[in-house]
């Protein structure tokens, strides 16, 4: 595989990996928090990122959000949350409030939460190369996992981009599994970077469960596209440890053994022994964050409790932005002859 | 005439008109300007729609900064009908760029062009090669603007040539109008004189939702006055092309041709046809059906696409639905058949022909209710 050159180690210091272990325990504690609101009927359904939460800050922390763009599909609330993201308004698509979430994608440079699987990579490609255009020096990072490499768009955007040399990213979260099915009934050949050589497009292949390793993968990646030199490829092995969604069932295609087997060292308690081995954190930093979590997660939950329903002829607002006289006439007659007067 | 043409009137037409269809190469003729319902201005010129739509290209990524086409064989080539012929050695590799052979790809690509606020115009080579697209443009294109709630608008122009009648291979002839009309957030239009194809485009591309714009490949080649500046002239909603007092044939594209030739051979024998270009086959200018089939009481509509589920249905409920009660027949559809487009030696027999349309209207002045 081709190297990334330019990795560059010096943007994280100490107080950037304190504070790379207070956002992973936020995101854990509020993943775990939303399997909760489900069972107790807050939510109907989440999809959570057990196990990423190191792939997910450390990707999302390498980006420059004056000048970067995220397109996530629909377990990136890591990345969600480390680039700053509303958490009531991200999380409200798993309220099933709107679907591609509340938040503003325009000015939040991140995009609608993304339900078809590779669905927004090509748009990556797109407007990367609106980026290359406009000279803004900004690069497009899209997300998916192993499963998603298997659609066709995946490889039209790696071709794409490595024609027109597009700043764009590609981040996979190679965690195992794709709902029941695992990497190797999936990606031939095991690994998605391995493809790159294909393309022309650099690669690297990263311990997704090393946050501090990912941040400095996707920096050097980020300062390759910058550079002009055109795509890279990032792929962050990791483990999805929990179901794929709340309505999944693991015990049907795995056992716990294999699991625990697989899993490996858990992201959060490596990077736990990282900071003390550094004497960089003490039990009164661990017991802070993890309250600050707390404390966070409640915000939320409550946020997320007093969200209501969106008024119903939002569904009729948002389709044009210029609306066609039969979508005003259904409106009108949906108006009439519903309570909704 | 009286009110109701006659039997032996409809043969007469149809005799006239089976000859007239034998002959159909040399007598295809498009209607003058004052024929095609259009206002032939001092300033007309005399364009191709090939020419007319490079012409709203060109003006358009003059115009608009934001513009660029994007497609395949787009740039040094001009496309294989040559529809942008000429515009990337005007505009630069920038605005006009080839893309690798991949039509999901050109989409999704023009999705993501439009968030960073681009104004994409690309074009998919042929209507058949839009199939792979469809996930792209059914799921992204047409819904990202609902998904993000108004914030990341998709001004996305997708050209695509269109229809049947050039004897090409498979899926290079396809009507998918129904399928993009069915799609939330998409807007539809077909232009069907070099005329409408200038305007029509220029007024797509200035617009901030996705237009698919349908080009009737089998006309790039026919000649019709074009008026640039035309001042007066509405791009929305559908157009009365001949007026007429028994029976409106409606349709768009290159059936509007074909339907006045079938009005001009009709009125040899009296009956009185209104012609309607749709133009807009989403959204469907409901009350232009309504105020011409209210006067006529009697409609045909015509189309290429299969029947089943063809937007003819769409235009017969609406019609209905306005004119029940004056209504002196059911609205008749005369359209392709379903079965997938045939290859080149049948194509005549699967496009509605003027005899076809012919027996369509007889259909209709003929029905009595039971």
């Amino acid at each position: 595989m081709a190297e990334i050159p330019g990795s560059d180690h010096a943007f994280l210091a100490d107080e950037d990996l304190r504070e790379l272990y207070r956002l992973m325990v936020a995101v854990r504690h509020l993943d775990e928090s939303a399997i909760r609101w489900q069972r107790q009927g807050l939510i109907p359904g989440y999809a959570p990122e057990l196990g990423q939460e190191a792939a997910q800050v450390g990707s999302g922390y390498a980006l420059d959000m004056t000048r970067d763009f995220v397109f996530p599909t629909y377990r990136e609330m890591g990345v969600a949350r480390t680039v700053g993201v509303d958490m009531v308004e991200y999380m409200s698509t798993h309220k099933a409030t709107w679907h591609g979430g509340l938040y503003d994608p325009a000015a939040t440079r991140f995009a609608p939460i993304q339900a078809v699987v590779a669905g927004s990579v090509l748009h990556a490609v797109g407007w990367a190369h609106a980026q290359t255009l406009d000279g803004t020096g900004g690069a497009a990072i899209t997300y998916f996992g192993d499963g998603a490499s298997s659609q066709g768009d995946v490889h039209e955007a790696m071709n794409f981009a490595a024609v027109m040399k597009a700043p764009v990213v590609f981040f996979i979260q190679n965690n195992g599994w794709a709902i029941s099915v695992p990497t190797e009934r999936q990606v031939a050949g095991g690994s998605v970077a391995a493809r790159a050589a294909g393309y022309g497009i650099p690669s690297l292949q990263v311990d997704g469960n090393d946050v501090v390793a990912v941040a400095e993968a996707t920096a050097a990646a980020l300062a390759h596209a910058r550079a002009g030199n055109g795509p890279a490829i990032v792929e962050a092995m990791t483990y999805r440890r929990g179901p794929h969604s709340t309505s999944d069932d693991p015990g049907r295609y795995r056992t716990l053994e294999a699991e625990r087997a697989d899993a490996g060292e858990d992201p959060l308690q490596r990077m736990r022994s990282h900071l003390v081995a550094k004497g960089l954190a003490d039990e009164a930093f661990f017991e802070e964050a993890l309250a600050a979590a707390k404390a966070e997660e409640e915000r939320i939950r409550e946020g997320i409790m007093a969200l209501g329903p969106r008024p119903g002829r939002e569904m009729f607002d948002f389709v044009y932005q210029e609306p066609t006289a039969a979508l005003k006439d259904q409106a009108r007659a949906w108006r009439e002859e519903s309570e909704h007067v | 005439m009286s009110e109701h043409a006659t039997l032996s009137d409809l043969d007469a037409a149809r005799d006239n008109t089976q000859s007239a269809a034998a002959q159909r190469e040399s007598v295809e003729v498009i209607p003058a300007a004052n024929e095609s319902g259009q206002p032939a201005g001092p300033d007309a010129e005399t364009l191709s729609m090939q020419q007319a739509l490079n012409r709203a290209l060109s003006e358009i990524l003059e115009a608009d900064r934001k513009a660029v086409v994007l497609g395949e064989d787009v740039g040094q080539l001009g496309g294989v009908f040559r529809i942008t012929d000429g515009l990337q050695r005007k505009f630069g590799e920038a605005r006009v760029f080839d893309t690798p052979l991949a039509e999901s790809g050109i989409l999704g690509m023009s999705v993501g062009l439009a968030m960073a606020g681009y104004h994409p115009i690309p074009e998919v080579q042929f209507d058949g090669f839009a199939y792979p697209a469809v996930n792209q443009i059914i799921c992204q294109v047409g819904r990202m603007n609902y998904r993000s709630r108004g914030k990341l608008p998709m001004p996305i122009t997708l050209r695509v040539p269109s229809f049947g009648g050039i004897r090409a291979p498979e899926h290079h002839g396809e009507s998918l109008e129904a399928l993009f009309a069915h799609v939330p957030g998409l807007k539809v239009v077909s232009p069907s004189t070099p005329h409408e194809a200038y305007h029509l485009l220029k007024f797509a591309a200035s617009r901030p939702d996705p237009v698919v714009f349908m080009e009737p490949k089998s006309r790039y080649w026919q000649k019709g006055p074009v008026d640039t500046a035309a001042s007066g002239y509405s791009p929305e909603g559908a157009r009365v092309v001949r007026e007429g007092r028994h029976l409106t044939l409606v349709a768009w594209g290159a059936m509007v041709a074909r339907c006045l030739q079938v009005a001009e051979l009709a009125a040899e024998d009296g009956i009185d046809i209104e012609v309607l270009d749709l133009r807009w086959l989403k959204p469907i200018d409901a009350e232009a059906l309504a105020t011409s089939v209210g006067k006529t009481r009697r409609a045909v509509v015509v189309h290429e696409a299969p029947l089943t589920s063809g937007l003819g249905a769409e235009v017969a409920a609406l019609i209905t639905e306005r004119c029940f009660g004056t209504l002196k027949a059911p609205v008749e559809r005369v359209t392709g058949f379903d079965v997938p487009y045939p290859s080149g030696d049948l194509e005549d027999e699967y496009i509605p022909d003027i005899d076809r349309i012919l027996f369509g209207i007889q259909r209709v002045l003929e029905y009595r209710r039971g």
